[in-house]
């Protein structure tokens, strides 16, 4: 029977190395394709037994923390905004069920303490329950709940002021404004809102045709391409025949022959279409992509939840190329198919305020860890020299003229040189606005002071039978002068 | 050379060892602090363990030294698990522990001489089986998840399976030692298959018909299977027929096959361990998060304590019967791969010195029952972590030691009381006359 015996035994052993087997195979090759099933919830809980670091305003205010609920094993953390729709935009929200945006999406590592592998195994060593980082971002409270309430008071839209010299991202505000507080019991309701459309970042995500704020681009494009000076002059008529439409000025008003700082101040409309034609595809979509049009901004929030700004071909959902066939003329006023985002306008303010070169936008200013140490903080970087210090110095000049004497004068702040551009882009039938035939977009970029810029701003107003200089040039007045006075 | 009661003992500190550190490693998670609360239960168990371990000194000095110490790592991985999930489940657990010492202290005083169970055997078999029905007497039997395992009188509640898996042992191993001679020298070849003689053949049948009996009536598949294979493992050790075991093999598919598609609850076992994707928030939950818990573990696991159980904010299962069935699946997410195989090797060791000690016995029946107590005992920790592992449907059979369950600690400990008679016997044997010979000076 021995004989028997010891092959019994060796068939348990067999028995119990396909356990091992088996169970190799759960724990540790099919692990994490388990671990992304649908019907595995564990990763979710996991993550909410972290309590996840806070958010703060540049001067402390909490935007978002993270509060215990239940005792033992049992205990979780529920995400809380104590100051509701505030910074809805661009913090957005994170919970395990409904998944997270913005912000809290793009910086999720840091707000769970997973910023090094090498403490998260010490910790694991010792037992230590994991716990997040703090992020201090750049915003300026006061001002962005002035600019939600000023944008609540003109209608949907967005406000984004940027520090030029280092792309600190001080204000973005988007209406309707979204309270994160909600999403856990009105997700469906958020997410359904084709008008108001909660959940979406205007700022980041809104398209909208900029008018004539580009007319600062086609500027800077001439001017440092060489193409023109700030003498030049060129006729401008009250309208002009361009592919078989008459391009015209305001009132038809015939200008004669301007320079820059009249054609800028006066918004010519046959001055810059006739510099956009001179200046050719190649040039006008370069100067576009230094300033950061086709591409993605460079900011610290989701890829997917931040709109490429540039001339749209909606059919084919493409950006044009400088090789496709455009309207130079119209795309020189910020008509043609263009779209751009208010943050990339922001862009263009914050590159012309900062002698040229453009910042790579950040909310975020430093990461602070659980025993209160910094960890890391904003360095800022250079996205690109998009003009010359000269350059932005003649635009800055005639931008100056559009705040004391032109379309945009209701941007003064008293005792404060401010530079700007309006814009207002007819949008008749947009159905956002209920398809009424008086709608605009209407814009003010601009940056101040002019004489040494220390905040760049883009204020956009959708649905508005008024202009850019009546709506949203006061919104950017109002912001600037906070984030002026706060500093 | 260290005598094997001496060897016990040493081996003895490390499991005592192994369980304050592990009490440790609880206690840390839960109250973020470590009192000397471990240390005192590592003391209670260690004095325990001695008294045991004395105890053994006295009637089975010659008894296989490691086997109570591979058994005392189990019940202290066991505790220190449970513990984690219940502190009063714990607490039943280490009573549960205490009492069936204290059986295996009364069978080893009264079944010194374990040949007397022989006479006993048809009575054995028979009450073995009869309380393996109570669950199914209205009044004392309980139904859990579709099967009746449990009996219930007045405030003692037991499992009859974990009893009856003994008493089965004890049968067939006295049976078999009485025919296995004729089973061999009858059978015939029918059509190149070596066929039992036919007049042996009715036992077999009837042990095949109870096994499928209790799938049907009892709904228990988990037993069904693991008396089956030990019945098969028993067969092939007595006659050293393979086809014998090919056909048992065959008689019980085709019997689970017909049954699976007949008897809804064994057909839904099995639809579940197909697909268990069809209902992952239904019938498919346990064994999902069975597995889920797993691949949560990983290489080492998250560490004693970190594992979830249960929905945090709720009280809804997470892992469902994590005390009992899917005890295994908590081990590998809590201690992970590496912990898991270290506890399998435990298993393993076990089974090997059981069957050492079928291999030293010197009569067949000790021989037979030795290898068929160590066999069950093997079976039923596959059976149960197959199951919760997918590589069988999963069913509810308890994890020997570790599980939670007053029955299963105590049938268990019986059953090691048996092997350590048998194992003290023939060693004693053994030892005698090279003892007697070296006294005499013998000539080499």
């Amino acid at each position: 029977m021995n004989r028997q015996i010891v092959k019994l035994f060796a068939f348990i052993v067999v028995l119990f190395g396909v356990l091992v087997g088996f169970t190799s195979w759960w724990s540790v090759f099919d692990a994490e394709a388990l671990k992304e099933k649908d019907a595995n919830k564990r990763l979710l809980f996991e993550q909410q037994q972290i309590p996840r670091g806070r958010i703060l305003a540049a001067d402390g205010t909490v935007i978002a923390k993270s509060v215990p609920k239940g005792t033992g094993s049992s205990k979780r953390y529920v995400r809380r905004y104590p100051e509701g729709a505030l910074f809805g935009h661009p913090i957005g929200y994170s919970f395990v069920q409904f998944g997270d945006s913005e912000f809290e999406q793009f910086h999720n590592k840091e707000l769970i303490g997973e910023g090094s592998e090498f403490s998260s195994i010490l910790d694991e060593l010792l037992n230590e329950r994991q716990e997040g980082n703090d992020i201090v971002t750049s915003i300026d409270a006061d001002a962005q709940r002035l600019a939600l309430a000023e944008l609540e008071e003109a209608g949907f839209g967005a406000v984004v002021a940027i520090e030029p010299a280092t792309g600190a991202v001080k204000v973005m505000a988007s209406n309707a404004p979204l309270d994160p507080n909600r999403v856990p019991f009105d997700f469906e309701q958020l997410s359904q809102n084709e008008i108001d459309r909660p959940l979406v970042n205007r700022a980041t995500q809104g398209l909208y045709p900029p008018g004539s704020t580009f007319k600062v681009v086609t500027a800077a494009a001439g001017l440092d391409s060489g193409a023109i000076t700030a003498e030049t002059t060129i006729d401008a008529p009250g309208s002009l025949e361009v592919e078989g439409t008459p391009l015209q000025n305001d009132f038809n008003q015939d200008f004669g022959p301007i320079g820059l700082d009249t054609a800028l101040t006066n918004s010519v409309n046959t001055w810059f279409g006739q510099l956009g034609q001179q200046l050719g595809n190649d040039t006008l979509f370069q100067y576009m992509e230094r300033f950061g049009f086709n591409a993605t901004p460079a900011i610290d929030l989701p890829e997917d939840e931040v709109e490429k700004s540039g001339v749209w071909d909606i059919e084919n959902e493409e950006l044009l190329t400088a090789k496709d066939p455009v309207d130079l003329a119209r795309l020189a006023i910020g008509q043609e198919r263009l779209l751009t985002t208010p943050l990339q306008m922001a862009q263009v303010a914050a590159a012309v305020a900062n002698g040229g070169k453009l910042m790579k936008p950040q909310i975020w200013k430093r990461v602070i860890d659980p025993d209160g140490r910094v960890t890391e903080t904003m360095d800022p970087s250079v996205y690109s020299e998009a003009i010359s210090e000269e350059t932005a110095a003649e635009l800055t000049t005639a931008m100056e003229g559009v705040v004391s004497e032109g379309t945009g004068t209701n941007a003064a702040i008293s005792g404060v040189p401010v530079a700007g551009k309006t814009g207002t882009a007819e949008t008749p039938g947009n159905k956002a606005c209920g398809g009424g035939v008086d709608e605009n977009q209407a814009w003010f970029i601009g940056f101040a002071p002019a004489d040494d810029p220390q905040i760049a701003i883009a204020a956009s107003v959708e649905c508005t039978e008024q202009f850019g200089g009546d709506v949203a040039a006061p919104i950017f007045r109002d912001v600037a002068e906070a984030i002026l006075n706060g500093e | 050379m260290t005598s094997a009661r001496n060897r016990e003992l040493l081996a003895l500190v490390p499991v005592a060892i192994l369980l304050t550190a592990g009490f440790a490693g609880v206690f840390s998670q839960e109250n973020e602090q470590l009192g000397n609360l471990s240390l005192i239960y590592g003391a209670y168990f260690l004095a325990v363990c001695l008294a045991t371990h004395i105890f053994l000194r006295i009637r089975l000095p010659n008894a296989d030294p490691y086997l109570f110490p591979l058994v005392a790592t189990l019940t202290a991985f066991g505790l220190v698990m449970i513990y984690r999930i219940d502190e009063t489940l714990a607490r039943d657990q280490a009573n549960w522990f205490v009492l069936g010492l204290v059986l295996f202290a009364l069978t080893i005083t009264f079944l010194r001489d374990y040949e007397v169970l022989e006479r006993y055997r048809y009575t054995i078999a028979i009450a073995g089986l009869l309380v393996l029905l109570a669950p199914r007497v209205p009044g004392i039997g309980q139904q859990v998840n579709g099967a009746y395992l449990g009996v219930k009188i007045g405030p003692i509640a037991f499992q009859p399976a974990e009893f009856t898996k003994i008493a089965i042992v004890v049968f067939l191993a006295s049976y078999l030692r009485e025919h296995r001679e004729v089973l061999i020298v009858g059978a015939r070849r029918v059509l190149g298959v070596t066929l039992p003689p036919l007049k042996h053949f009715g036992p077999m049948l009837v042990v095949w018909g109870a096994s499928m009996f209790m799938l049907v009536f009892i709904r228990d598949l988990g037993s069904s299977l693991m008396f089956f294979a030990a019945f098969l493992a028993l067969l092939y050790v007595a006659t050293g027929r393979f086809s014998f075991v090919v056909i048992g093999m065959a008689m019980f598919l085709i019997g689970a096959w017909f049954f699976a598609s007949t008897v809804p609850h064994v057909h839904d076992r099995i639809e579940i361990w197909l697909h268990p994707y069809n209902d992952p928030e239904g019938t498919g939950y346990q064994i999902l998060n069975s597995i889920f818990a797993q691949a949560d573990g990983g290489l080492f696991g998250a560490g004693f304590g970190q594992a979830l159980i249960v929905v945090p904010g709720t009280n809804q299962a997470l892992l469902p019967a994590a005390q009992t069935d899917t005890i295994y699946s908590l081990i590998v997410n809590e201690v992970g791969l590496f912990g898991a195989c270290g506890m399998l090797l435990v298993y393993l060791l076990i089974a090997a010195r059981g069957f050492k000690i079928a291999l030293l016995a010197n009569d067949g029946f000790s021989k037979l029952l030795a290898t068929g107590l160590t066999a069950v005992f093997a079976i039923q920790a596959f059976v149960i972590i197959g199951g919760v592992t997918r590589v069988i449907p999963l069913t509810g059979v308890t994890l020997p030691f570790i599980s939670y369950g007053g029955s299963s600690i105590v049938a268990n400990f019986v059953l090691l009381a048996l092997l350590l008679l048998i194992s003290d016997r023939a060693r004693r044997e053994a030892a005698e006359p090279a003892g007697r010979m070296a006294a005499m000076g013998a000539p080499a």
